[in-house]
């Protein structure tokens, strides 16, 4: 849905959506990321399981919520990321870990 | 024209009372007060609960009792009526008892309570944590737990569903609810009560306070005088999950949304429904106490009721003396009771007599003077 | 817990402000922001974009953010980024996360400088993957260079879409369309104001300039534009349109970017008992304020757009007089010195202020904001429909808290941030009462969200009564 300007070159770092690796700039904003995925959604709703993508990148909508490095309902338009990051969409509702 | 019948308050005990009128071809009207009032019956936690009740008056159990036999039928018939669902479940509650002591102290309680009651066998028994382990293989219990009471009867409900669903069966059966329609004064007039609304009087042959706690000043004006106080309580809410709990706790449940409510506090605070960060802390640590996994739960509310407690803590029914006709109903365990509200006492107040069984409950019982 | 004397609660221009005249004489300062960097919405990433290529691109207004954050660094105030506020009690205690811990913090006076949000703009499909707030866009060109993909739809009121689609041509992205949803014979009532606004004729100046340089680019521009719908299977795919005398047309769209204006940030005050006040030419809520921003309750302030929709240089002479204000009250500044030094920002303010009547009536939303369609969805959280909201609002008279309790709008983590303004038009409109004898959803906490691991945590000595 969106695309970036620039290169992130040396300041590239990978981060881990759903098992796959994807490319992004060290220290940039995770939302914007999952909005450049191909897919647009970023997660399905507790309700209907509807899917969802970042709308107001500011954290007042909470549609950005996903899981990071195994800690649910992270918004992810506050959050910023690291080289390594594991990212996994929220499906519905969570199931609770053990 | 005129009701038949005036309910003051559009709580779970107002509304389930007039809906039980309505249904026996009463022409009710129910006077429920604005949007930003107290408000209890948005504030339950939603059990519809046995196991643990009536220490010191047996009569509590019998009457709770009688009302879960009812729930059932009455859900299924509000359920149809209304077009709504209640989300009713009653296969056992459990109590979680933390460390040894715990469940041993749980153990003489409820033995203590079942002696005074007596009745037949006991419906609650003591599983050790082995046993609870089994019936919830899907949460991990903390270290402590060392087991739980589970209460066979026991059960919960979506307070705020059964409250719009009493509402909308009011209407359906023919009864008048109106909102924002705080009642400021009643006057007997004749052998009818009026009652003075914002510019506005109504008029009916009976009339029945369940105001929650706006019910003191209104019964004093029909010769009851009723103690009450608020006595607030914390609850939280976290975000949906998928199925984990498929019982519910004393203090601990999954509702059929998925959300865990944590429930309560027990706070001699005044009328003040603020809530605190204290409360959340403790409440959810006894929660990962309980359940060390809803560690990671974000927590997405936490409000604060205010029960209507009168001082033993159990309900008060009487109809007047000085006033027949006039009755108060007051409890704060409106959803567990909600059934026997809708049936036997909406029945009675129709008859225009209580039944003895409700004389444990007359609010004379708090008059000293009396007693001596 | 920590204690200081003044927390602020918000690194934007107003939060910054406040901080650089609250140190300025001697305060201890606590700064918490949500966001990773100072700069708030307007100024986001300014410190490390301002001096790139792209900073230049973003204009002058962008770029006097990056002289403040310097200012704000060097004050000598705390500053904890990325740190979330869920709850304030009185005393003020507040209680903050950051990293997955909770933590209490005691502060004597309070500015709450949280600034503001998009007005919610509902309509059938506003929740699609595609659909977004202008304000997201601007956003993700500022913080990561990023453009919509493909030609973008936009479509809305107000200086905002302007200042981005010249901001997002500057940057090499592509604008399919602009639907302008401004109602027709807005400019008339607005030009009432203009004598007033003549004092920030530089401000309208370059409004106008953002206009021609649009027509100028060729952008298409579809004027009064009443009603839109986005559709498509799981992503926008079509975004549907039409004009107030004009009938349905349909395009393919996969970004469209929404704005109908801003409101203040109303959730702390609101939890906080603070009274607020219904702004008729805003349509919304604001706090009620002293000269210096004080609330109802003492020692606590806003500063910012969250105490008015006024820009960026409002918000810091509000900051600035908050700063001062709080030194004030802390003993730190005899009254008399306060107000001699808070002058230049008074009047500085005055002028703001002046222009805003004139925006306000020419940019009034368009009244279907307020009334969509019954298959939209209002709460976004519970999925909550306008046809829902009107049903329910024919039962007795309900107000927003009771048909919260029977429909569960308001009840998901954003708590009315994106739903509580339409719930009260829906049932003003269903009850015929005016707005604001609606209210709002009472506010509850956590005012972010907060774990339960986290909240145990919390050391009960200091969340102690």
């Amino acid at each position: 849905m969106f695309r970036k300007l620039h290169d992130p070159g040396p300041q590239a770092v990978t981060i881990f959506i759903d098992g796959r690796s994807v490319s992004a700039e060290a220290g940039e904003n995770l939302a914007a990321v999952l909005l450049r995925q191909a897919e647009g959604w970023s997660r399905t709703t507790t309700v209907t399981q509807s899917p969802r993508a970042p709308y107001c990148m500011m954290g007042v909508c909470f549609e950005c919520l996903t899981e990071v490095d195994g800690v649910g309902s992270v918004q992810a338009c506050l959050t910023t990321v690291r080289d390594g990051m594991r990212i996994s969409r929220q499906l519905g509702r969570r199931v609770l870990s053990a | 024209m005129r009701p038949d019948i005036i309910v003051v308050g559009g709580g779970t005990v107002g509304a389930a009372i007039a809906y039980g009128l309505a249904g026996l071809k009463q022409r009710v009207t129910l006077l429920d007060g604005s949007d930003g009032d107290f408000r209890a019956a948005r504030a339950n936690f939603g059990l519809v609960w046995l196991q643990g009740k009536g220490m010191g008056l047996p009569a509590y159990q019998t009457l709770t009792r009688a009302s879960i036999a009812l729930w059932r039928d009455f859900t299924t018939e509000l359920e149809s009526l209304s077009g709504a669902g209640l989300d009713y479940e009653n296969t056992g509650g459990l109590f979680f008892c933390v460390g040894e002591d715990g469940f041993d102290k749980r153990l003489s309680q409820l033995q203590r309570l079942h002696n005074q009651w007596d009745g037949g066998e006991p419906d609650w028994e003591m599983i050790d944590r082995a046993a609870l382990e089994k019936l919830l293989p899907k949460a991990r219990l903390g270290r402590n737990v060392s087991g739980a009471s589970f209460g066979r009867l026991d059960g919960h409900a979506n307070p705020l569903k059964l409250l719009m669903a009493l509402h909308q069966g009011i209407v359906l059966r023919g009864g008048t609810v109106r909102s924002n329609a705080a009642v400021s004064k009643i006057e007997r007039v004749g052998s009818d009560f009026r009652a003075t609304l914002d510019g506005e009087q109504i008029t009916a042959p009976r009339i029945v306070i369940a105001a929650g706690l706006g019910s003191a000043r209104l019964a004093e004006q029909v010769g009851l005088v009723v103690p009450l106080r608020p006595q607030r309580g914390q609850v939280l809410v976290t975000e949906r999950f998928d199925p984990f709990l498929p019982l519910p706790a004393s203090g601990l449940r999954q509702t059929a949304e998925g959300t865990v409510m944590i429930g309560a506090t027990q706070e001699e605070t005044g009328f003040d429904v603020s809530t605190t960060s204290d409360a959340a802390s403790r409440l959810s640590q006894k929660t990962v106490d309980v359940v060390p996994a809803l560690a990671g739960a974000t927590l997405v509310r936490q409000w604060a009721g205010l029960r209507v407690m009168t001082p033993d803590g159990y309900p008060i029914y009487a109809q007047s003396q000085s006033h027949p006709g006039a009755f108060v109903a007051l409890c704060h365990s409106g959803v567990t009771l909600a059934a026997f509200h809708a049936r036997d006492l909406a029945s009675a107040i129709l008859d225009g007599a209580l039944p003895t069984s409700l004389t444990p409950f007359h609010q004379r019982r708090f008059d000293v003077s009396q007693a001596a | 817990m920590s204690t200081v004397d003044l927390l602020i609660v918000g690194a934007g221009p107003a939060g910054m402000a406040a901080a650089v005249a609250a140190r300025r004489h001697g305060l201890d300062v606590l700064v918490v922001d949500d966001q990773p960097a100072p700069g708030g919405q307007i100024w986001r990433s300014v410190e490390t974009v301002a001096a790139t290529a792209r900073g230049g691109r973003l204009g002058e207004s962008y770029l006097a953010g990056a002289s403040r954050a310097a200012a704000f660094r060097a004050c000598g105030a705390s500053y904890d980024p990325s740190c979330q506020l869920w709850q304030i009690e009185p005393g003020y205690r507040a209680f903050v996360t950051s990293a997955g811990k909770a933590r209490t913090v005691s502060a004597k006076a309070v500015i709450l400088a949280t600034g503001a949000q998009e007005r919610p703009v509902p309509f059938p499909g506003w929740t699609l993957p595609g659909v977004l707030t202008v304000g997201a866009g601007q956003i993700l060109l500022k913080t990561a260079d990023q453009v919509p993909a493909k030609p973008v739809w936009i479509a809305g009121s107000g200086p905002l879409p302007l200042l981005y689609m010249t901001q997002l041509l500057a940057a090499g992205g592509k604008i399919a369309g602009f639907l302008d949803t401004t109602p027709r014979g807005r400019l008339k009532p607005a030009l009432r104001h203009l004598p007033a606004a003549l004092g920030k004729a530089g401000d309208l100046l370059k409004g106008l300039a953002w206009t021609l340089a649009l027509k100028r680019s060729g952008v298409r521009t579809v004027k009064h534009v009443a009603e839109i719908e986005a559709r498509g299977e799981g992503r926008l795919q079509t975004l549907r349109y039409r004009t107030d005398n004009g009938q349905w047309q349909e395009t393919a769209a996969e970004v469209l970017l929404v704005h109908e204006g801003l409101v203040p940030s109303i959730h702390a005050p609101l939890a906080l008992d603070c009274q607020v006040e219904w702004r008729a030419g805003q349509h919304c809520y604001a706090p009620v304020l002293d000269g210096w921003g004080e609330t109802s309750q003492p020692g606590l302030f806003v500063a910012g757009d969250g105490a008015g929709i006024a820009g960026a240089i409002a918000a810091e002479h509000r900051g600035t007089l908050a700063g001062l204000a709080a030194a004030a009250r802390l003993g730190k500044l005899p009254a008399a010195a306060a107000e001699t030094e808070a002058a230049p920002a008074r009047r500085a303010l005055g002028r703001e202020l002046a222009f805003r009547p004139f925006l306000d009536a020419l940019y009034a939303p368009r009244p279907q904001v307020f009334a969509p369609p019954d298959e939209t969805i209002v709460c976004r959280c519970e999925e909550v429909t306008a046809g829902t909201l009107r049903a329910r609002a024919q039962i007795g008279r309900p107000g927003p808290n009771q048909v919260k309790a029977f429909t569960r709008a308001g009840m998901g983590p954003c708590q009315g941030r994106q739903c509580g303004y339409t719930v009260m038009n829906i049932l003003a409109h269903a009850q015929e009462r005016p707005v604001e004898a609606l209210g709002f959803y009472r506010i509850r906490p956590p005012l972010k969200p907060v774990t339960l691991g986290e909240l145990a945590a919390l050391d009960q000595k200091d969340t102690a009564a």
